[in-house]
């Protein structure tokens, strides 16, 4: 955690409680996760109590409250998707990356998530990784898909 | 980019911008919608950038990347004006061959529609088919505007609208006007967008604010980003007219933090609007001020709910307040505060320009204008349409979606993801209206339409829609987090060949109960998808239980509790 | 504050303008179970136990009485077949989180919830909020809060403040129904700061 980058998105909303959700999310953005340090920055510079700020960085799926690995892949649970297939796309991703939905593996390559529907929903299923569309996968194609990120 | 003081000076401009553009021009406009862009079309457009560009300053043709033309399963989508011819499935290696033929007044024959049964080609969008059943007045314009550039929006006449609700018109006036035209909100609720605007600005209260609600977080609704992204403007120009209306001078935009595309359209829209004097302090010379704000969602489905939203814009845990204390009396910090879905927003410029009684011609009785539908699932053709109210679902599914893909047939179609219902395809000629969908359990909602083919397991899919929502409701009370969560067990029994006797009395206990005591909408309704599926698929579920069917013996996968 | 005069289950009861349902049934010696309310606190809202049915101008609904304003003319049912059938259920949710708590069992008897109606989970805890409400709005220290959502939410003792607060106060443990809050606490302290306790003191707040 680099606290010479973190510091000054913090030190911009000086007191301003409305702004918890932005602040955390600049971090998460940056930093791809939230240290419990941060945490208790972000309660005292917004004045506002530590519980809260805990509250809300553990409601959103969007927060991590522990590192993620160096690629993050999403597998598009939405109902299209759904209905496309994407329960047999998701077991093909846990197959080759050896984690479950939420978990990241022990060399910190791969942290999967089952992702929230991000209206892309033409070109179902889909596997987001670090925020690149793979439209139209299968089972089949997650394999080579996955090797292409060390 | 010159301020503009009047009315004048902006019909000056438009008048100035017109000019200095050659209709006859032939005008190649990529899409860079979602779906296409997840289909890179950006490597498409960059390619016909640099075909172009090597032209030299007289070529005979430009591009435009544009938002979201709607047929989201054939992208990449090029569409060339202004004859409007469609390509579709472009890719890179196409661009040479498009901009030749483009520049010889000629058609890539290969890459234009061709029906999947008849073989039948389609060349301009007034003959394909996806397209020709559709009244885009909406979408329409998507195709002619670079949504980065706010010239192309003034091009296509916008901002005419709110100079009229400024300089010819009062605030109560335009109040009337949208309560004559009866337009029903399109995030969900339905509820006349007139009567809330005249609640709002009745409230007691020194300040009332504005908002658009661009959270869209239904799964399977993708037409508010469609819209939003590919004509930021058109929204933005319905929100200054329902604050000059309402009498507020600060508004919010909230929406998701997961769009970049999004995000990058709105903050270049409100800057550049602020450039031109349509957005900020004295807009337009009126004198009246109104200033935007951007709040983001980090991934919540209740946040979408008007008073979640509202707590969450002021910091706090997006917790809903019970339906009582109106928001529209006591929004955000209990001020006065008027939420409207970014659909609804964009309807208000036309309605003003072009009068009430012109747009409650479109539609039925009850549901007037034109709707946008997010088509997708089990269909040949998904994406964003626009067809006037009344249309019956028929049209859509079929004529427009082209019926389920692979050959198979149609079982069901489901309305309102989460919060909706499913209906049995022998209900298909239903007409696209609020308070007939509603009769009949599955509501319009957002407008996501889901087609479910002949293989859709029906309590798999209830399944599907209350596990999602015991992960998406904020966890307040006891019969939305209870009750659904006791539900999707129920529901995974059966799923999983472990269904029992009294299941079916269970499952409607517990949606009587979750209907009747929920705090919010999204607990009331959450026990609605369940309800279409016994009304309809009983005898699915019924057997389901009693065979112990063992197709549930495929993992649920990590998606289970 | 004007007075309204309303109607609860057939009787007339005259209330002070600025009340909810919950309190003029109260102050008209009207019972309705009530399961996260506390006098202390705001009310909440949450564990819908308190629903009410009301009719105001012909339009009957459910509502929960401790945060329903009193209106002229409301007209309130604290029982019906509807309102007990809503909190039969409620119990029975409940009640698969915590079998044996007092409270709810007592509960349970009177709407007739069976306890094994629905699929069992011992988390205990059944989130009428009481302990997070308690030390937010009248200790004002926030030790304990709600962390996560949906039916993932829970209670959490922040250990950097409970291990500062916890062990003189305790209030919050005796407000639990189920006795959750003290063993969420317990579990805390012997995770996150184990030995804090101050040396020869008694184990009663």
């Amino acid at each position: 955690m680099d606290s010479a980058q973190i510091d000054p998105i913090i030190e911009k909303h000086r007191g301003k409680p409305g702004d918890l959700i932005r602040v955390l999310m600049e971090i998460q953005h940056e930093n791809h996760w939230l240290p419990r340090e941060v945490l208790h920055k972000v309660a005292e510079v917004l004045e506002i109590p530590f519980s809260r700020v805990l509250r809300i960085a553990t409601l959103y799926k969007t927060f991590s409250l522990t590192p993620k690995g160096r690629n993050e892949v999403h597998v598009c649970n939405g109902i299209s998707c759904h209905l496309r297939g994407a329960k047999q796309v998701m077991e093909a991703v846990e197959r080759a990356t050896g984690v479950k939905a939420g978990e990241t593996d022990a060399h910190w390559r791969f942290s999967v998530e089952s992702g929230t529907c991000l209206g892309t929903c033409s070109i179902g299923p889909e596997v987001i990784v670090n925020g690149a569309h793979h439209a139209r996968m299968t089972p089949a194609k997650v394999a080579d898909l996955l090797k292409r990120y060390p | 980019m010159t301020r503009l003081h009047s009315a004048a000076e902006l019909e000056q401009l438009r008048a100035a911008i017109l000019s200095s553009r050659d209709p006859a021009k032939p005008c190649i406009a990529v899409c860079a919608g979602a779906a296409c862009h997840g289909l890179d079309s950006l490597r498409v457009a960059n390619a016909f950038q640099r075909e172009v560009e090597a032209l030299g300053p007289a070529a005979g043709v430009e591009v435009r990347v544009t938002g979201c033309h709607g047929y989201c399963e054939k992208g990449p989508n090029v569409v060339v004006g202004p004859a409007q011819v469609c390509y579709f499935e472009v890719k890179p290696e196409d661009v040479p061959e498009i901009v030749e033929s483009t520049l010889k007044g000629e058609v890539v024959e290969r890459l234009v529609y061709k029906h999947p049964a008849t073989g039948e080609k389609a060349v301009h969008m007034s003959e394909v088919p996806f397209y020709k059943h559709q009244t885009r007045l909406l979408m329409g314009d998507n195709t002619r505007i670079d949504p980065m550039r706010i010239d192309d929006y003034l091009a296509v006449g916008g901002y005419a609208a709110l100079a009229k609700a400024l300089f010819q018109m009062t605030p109560d006036q335009l109040v009337d006007e949208v309560k004559r035209a009866n337009l029903r909100g399109r995030g969900g609720g339905g509820f006349p967008a007139g009567l809330k605007w005249e609640t709002a600005k009745n409230a007691p209260g020194d300040e009332r604010y504005v908002i658009v609600n661009g959270h869209e977080g239904e799964p399977g609704a993708f037409m508010d980003r469609a819209l939003f992204t590919g004509n930021p403007h058109k929204v933005l120009e319905g929100l200054v007219i329902g604050a000059f209306a309402i009498g507020s001078h600060r508004g919010f935009i909230y929406t998701r933090h997961d769009s970049p595309q999004l995000v990058k359209h709105i903050e270049q829209a409100l800057a550049q609007a602020q450039e031109y004097g349509l957005l900020g302090d004295d807009i337009l010379g009126s004198g009246f001020d109104f200033h935007v704000e951007l709040h983001f969602d980090v991934g919540i489905f209740v946040s979408g709910e008007s008073s979640a939203l509202m707590r969450s814009i002021e910091g706090l845990p997006p917790e809903p307040r019970p339906k009582y204390i109106r928001t529209s009396v006591a929004g955000i910090r209990d001020k006065p505060s008027n939420l409207n879905n970014v659909e609804t927003w964009a309807n208000v410029p036309q309605i003003i320009s072009r009068g009430a009684d012109w747009y409650a011609g479109i539609g039925t009785e009850g549901s007037k204008g034109t709707k946008l539908v997010s088509l997708s699932g089990n269909v040949v053709d998904s994406g964003v349409l626009e067809v006037p109210m009344g249309t019956p679902l028929r049209k859509i599914v079929y004529d427009i979606g082209g019926g389920a893909a692979g050959g198979k047939s149609v079982k069901a179609v489901h309305f309102g993801g989460p919060m909706g219902g499913s209906i049995p395809v022998h209900l298909i000629d239903a007409p696209l209206d609020f308070d007939e969908l509603a009769k009949l359990g599955a509501p319009v909602g957002a407008g996501g339409l889901l087609v479910m083919d002949e293989d859709t397991d029906m309590v798999e899919v209830a399944r599907y829609f209350l596990e999602w929502l015991t992960k998406e409701s904020c966890g307040k009370c006891v019969p939305c987090r209870e009750g659904m969560w006791q539900t999707m067990k129920v529901l995974e029994g059966i799923t999983k060949g472990k269904g029992k006797s009294g299941d079916i009395a269970r499952l409607e206990d517990l949606n009587d109960v979750t209907g009747a005591a929920c705090l919010c909408a999204l607990g009331k309704t959450a026990a609605d998808p369940l309800r279409s599926m016994l009304r309809y698929f009983r005898p699915e579920y019924e057997a389901q239980i009693a065979r112990g069917d063992h197709r549930g013996d495929e993992a649920v996968g990590s998606a289970a509790r | 504050m004007s007075d309204v005069v309303m109607q609860i289950d057939g009787k007339e009861v005259k209330a002070r303008g600025d009340m909810t349902v919950l309190q003029a049934a109260r102050a008209a010696g009207i019972h309705i179970p009530t399961l996260c309310h506390h006098e202390k606190l705001e009310p909440f809202g949450a564990c819908r136990m308190c629903m009410v049915e009301v009719e105001t101008r012909g339009r009957k609904s459910y509502v929960v009485s401790c945060l329903y304003p009193v209106a002229k003319d409301l007209v309130v049912r604290t029982r019906s077949e509807g309102v007990d059938k809503i909190r039969r259920v409620i119990l029975e949710e409940l009640l698969a989180h915590a079998p044996n708590s007092p409270e709810l069992v007592a509960l349970s008897k009177e709407y007739r919830a069976d306890p094994n109606r629905f699929e069992m989970d011992a988390s205990f805890c059944i989130l009428c909020g009481l302990c997070v409400r308690y030390c937010a709005e009248v200790k004002r220290k926030n030790a304990v809060d709600f962390i996560e959502r949906g039916a993932s939410r829970e209670i959490s003792f922040i250990p950097e403040i409970a291990a500062k607060e916890c062990w003189d106060c305790q209030e919050c443990f005796a407000l639990c129904p189920t006795s959750y809050a003290q063993a969420a606490y317990f579990l805390t302290e012997a995770l996150a700061f184990p030995g804090r306790r101050k040396a020869g003191a008694t184990s009663a707040g």
